[in-house]
């Protein structure tokens, strides 16, 4: 294990080499919003496009970067919040924002992530674009909201981790894209209420257990 | 290496084409690509055979690929030594064409000058075709032998000197092989530009670093621009030579399995390609110690299903995979870590199909060619508002003004030039200030257009850029694979934007939100698709802002196309008493006959379909377009 120096808003961080920049700033108590990143990943998904800090003056994605010895880092540049915030809006746009009956209420990752960024929950320039189906309720265990989810694919990761393969998979694609079952659900073949890795994941309670 | 394999091969090949040159009958060639077909081609091909067989004339009738000429086709050459004529070059050969010249030209040997479009070669009978200018100021490289040769005959292809280079390169070191593509300065031909011997040299450097690595070699033919056909062409016309490239660039990188990722709704292009490789193999120019040397390669096809994304290449490795096909993060990129975890080159069929020609004339010759920072030719699919589109290959450098104007023959009906496209949805729209613009990667770029691949949209006066931007985000947005934030959802706004512009329904801060919402796209995507998608938008809000403007404030469409902000009405100083040429063609009954026995059109009822503008006599040319719509003059009933 090399250990580097690096600098995050004018701060010495000392780091293991080849760390996720990601994972050093939010070890280091600098919060850098993410949805789609997970300790631990050997490949990043690098699909939320929140994460994104300024590195020799352009953005990147810090779940991408492994860190380097001298690495000159700002989380907080105004072009760094500006694709933050247009993120955050973006995903709001295709959001049901109803948190009064939503379960994922007060511990919901987008409320905590439009907080810190200062983004009001209905942006109004943008048009909402929902999806025709509120609840798919195909899986024998689970519920899914498509107008909840944000397509982080945490879900899938950790289903593929723990079974060594994923029960579930992005579906459609583009605007229309969502999280699938594999179609008609053999219970012989599902963990069923035993496993629920991708109900406790979920930052915003897309994926619940049937009531 | 043991030469005589392919000298005996070649020997073979110069006495089948010795036989058939020397044949004493008429010969008959015939464009049979899909574009030929889809024209009318394989009706053609029929005639000739029924009516030969009826008069009983002896003749050979000889199926080549395309020649590009999309215009003119079905296309047919006839060599008919006996008449004394030159070989004739005929266009637009339908099946009564075909059949009339049988009988004419075969039999009696009268080429009918009437539809002869020119001679093939230099002659004092015919003027010959490479006196105009879409064949003069051409240069052909990649396209060379396309149209002139039958893609399902690898012998067609051995004798016009195929696989010779090939032979000549297994004699070279692989690094030298590298050299030579490195110095030629060829540059990736998939739109990117970046340089082929460079990545063939990454390539080969983490197999020598890495031990028991098998390296893929992937052939991209993932065409997928709206516009584009000339991978497909280049597929169907002559598909040894990709092959050939793609055995060269096998050899020099050290790998032992290739494949070409073809789209399977070109079904053509997979059935020749694969057909190619049989052949080859059966030749021992592909398999086990090809040409007795120690050098293995095999090489398959693999239809992708048709996702735009796909051609982008981490993509296309997922795809191949059999996972969703859908980007992820680079680096490591394929050169390092690709398919299966390999080190993939992935390269363009125009790419691979020009390392052949390299290595057989050098790198510096394909230097002579082009620019200094863009050697060689680019290849075109000129297709929109031009008198003839088709498949263009030109030097790199040539002006868009020639390109367009000199050897697309210009705008038709006398039309002014408004806008060309390149780069499809990942380029832009350049006004008629760029058309001195040198076409190179780094000029376009600088415009703010692309490279691409090779789509070339020309757009006349009646067009809408606006129209145009909604056509190409629809396009995207739909082609997006859902994984990243902002081209999911961001090219979805861009697409409502526009959609609302085009219906009159834009609001003053939308052309600066569709600028915002662009920068964010481009900066904030994950991959090529996401980052590019907004340049549509960008371009032409940089260059026709104007017209964004008269869309949303004015409520007009400049160019006279978005059906909500136009109107048709009848010029009644035009119109021809009691013609009632358009009643019959409106759908919805929109069109009356007023008092004085001339037509007008009810506004309420007219959807704007635009076909009475088509069945209007052009004598009388009496239906007009107007916008904003309240402008068309009110006609009364009685």
């Amino acid at each position: 294990m090399k250990l580097v120096n690096l600098s995050i808003n004018d701060k010495e961080i000392q780091a293991e080499e080849g760390m996720p920049l990601l994972q050093v700033c939010l070890d280091n108590d600098i919060y850098v919003p993410n949805l789609c990143y997970l300790e631990g990943m050997e490949e990043p998904h690098a699909s939320c496009r929140l994460c994104f800090v300024e590195i020799e003056g352009r953005p990147v994605a810090s779940c991408t970067v492994k860190v380097r010895d001298a690495l000159v880092v700002r989380t907080d540049t105004e072009q760094v919040r500006r694709l933050q915030r247009t993120a955050l809006q973006f995903l709001l746009s295709t959001h049901h924002v109803n948190c009064k009956e939503c379960p994922a209420n007060k511990k919901c990752e987008l409320q905590r992530i439009a907080k810190f960024l200062k983004v009001g929950l209905k942006p109004k320039h943008l048009e909402q674009h929902l999806k025709d189906i509120e609840t798919d309720d195909s899986h024998p265990v689970l519920n899914y909201y498509p107008n909840r989810c944000v397509l982080c694919g945490k879900c899938i990761y950790v289903c593929r981790k723990k079974h060594g393969h994923a029960l579930l998979t992005f579906a459609k694609r583009g605007i229309h894209t969502v999280i699938s079952f594999y179609g008609k659900e053999d219970m012989e073949r599902l963990p069923g209420k035993e496993c629920l890795a991708c109900v406790k994941i979920c930052p915003v309670s897309a994926i619940t257990l049937k009531a | 290496m043991r030469e005589e394999l392919f000298d005996a091969i070649r020997k073979e090949a110069e006495r089948r084409r010795n036989e058939f040159t020397e044949a004493p009958v008429p010969k008959i060639h015939i464009g049979m690509a899909t574009c030929g077909i889809a024209s009318g081609a394989m009706e053609t091909k029929y005639a000739f055979e029924q009516t030969l067989a009826e008069r009983n004339i002896e003749a050979r009738i000889h199926t080549v690929g395309c020649v590009g000429h999309c215009y003119a086709e079905p296309v047919v050459v006839i060599d008919h030594p006996e008449s004394g004529f030159p070989p004739v070059f005929y266009h637009e050969v339908t099946a009564g064409k075909a059949r009339m010249l049988t009988k004419l030209f075969l039999e009696e040997g009268d080429p009918r000058f009437e539809h002869v479009y020119g001679a093939t070669v230099e002659n004092e009978l015919i003027p010959s075709v490479m006196e105009f200018p879409r064949f003069s100021q051409e240069k052909r490289v990649v396209m060379e032998k396309c149209g002139h040769i039958d893609p399902e005959d690898i012998y067609d292809y051995i004798a016009d000197d195929g696989y010779s280079t090939l032979v000549k390169s297994l004699r070279m070191l692989p690094d030298e092989v590298i050299r030579e593509v490195r110095d030629s300065g060829l540059r990736g031909r998939g739109g990117a530009g970046f340089p082929t011997g460079r990545k063939w040299e990454l390539v080969r450097k983490s197999v020598s670093s890495k031990n028991s690595v098998s390296p893929i070699v992937i052939c991209n033919a993932d065409e997928g621009d709206p516009g584009a056909y000339m991978d497909r062409t280049l597929l169907e016309s002559n598909p040894h030579q990709i092959l050939e490239g793609m055995i060269l660039c096998a050899y020099a990188t050290g790998a032992h399995k290739g494949m070409v990722y073809v789209r399977a709704e070109y079904p053509l292009a997979v059935k020749l390609v694969t057909k190619a490789i049989q052949q080859a193999k059966e030749l021992g120019l592909l398999g086990k110690g090809i040409l007795g040397t120690d050098f293995d390669l095999d090489i398959d096809v693999f239809q992708g299903s048709g996702a735009f994304v796909c051609g982008e290449e981490t993509a296309l490795i997922e795809s191949v995979e059999g996972k969703r096909g859908m980007p992820r993060y680079r680096p490591p990129y394929p050169v390092e870590k690709g398919l299966q975890g390999e080190p993939t080159v992935i390269n363009n069929v125009k790419t691979l199909a020009s390392v052949p020609p390299i290595l057989k004339n050098g790198a510096a010759w394909y230097r002579g060619i082009g620019t200094k920072e863009s050697p060689g030719t680019a290849i075109f699919s000129v297709v929109g508002d031009v008198i003839h589109p088709g498949l263009v290959e030109i030097p790199m450098g040539v002006s868009l003004r020639t390109l367009i104007f000199d050897i697309c023959g210009g705008i038709p009906d006398k039309k002014a030039f408004k806008s060309v496209q390149i780069g499809g949805p990942s380029g832009g729209c350049l006004p008629a200030d760029f058309l001195d613009t040198p076409i190179d990667f780094d000029s376009l770029t600088e415009a703010g257009a692309m490279m691409g691949s090779g789509g070339m949209v020309v757009m006349d006066e009646d067009t809408c850029v606006v129209d145009v931007s909604r056509y190409f985000l629809d396009f995207t947005q739909n082609e997006s694979c859902g994984k990243c934030t902002f081209c999911r959802i961001g090219t979805r706004h861009l697409l409502s934007i526009l959609e609302r512009m085009t219906k009159g329904e834009g609001r003053e801060e939308d052309p600066e939100q569709l600028e915002l919402l662009s920068e964010d796209i481009r900066n904030g995507s994950l991959c090529g698709l996401g980052k590019t998608a907004p340049n549509p938008v960008l371009t032409s809000l940089r260059y026709f802002r104007d017209e964004y403007e008269a869309h949303v404030s004015e409520k007009r469409c400049p160019g006279r196309i978005c059906r909500p902000l136009t109107a048709f009405y009848i010029d009644l100083e035009k119109c021809a008493r009691g013609c009632d040429a358009c009643v019959g063609c409106c759908p919805v009954d929109a069109i009356f006959t007023t008092s004085t026995r001339k037509k007008g059109i009810d506004q309420v009822l007219c959807v704007k379909c635009g076909e009475c503008v088509v069945a209007c006599p052009p004598q009388y040319d009496a239906v007009k377009r107007v916008s904003p719509p309240n402008l068309a003059p009110i006609v009364e009933k009685k």
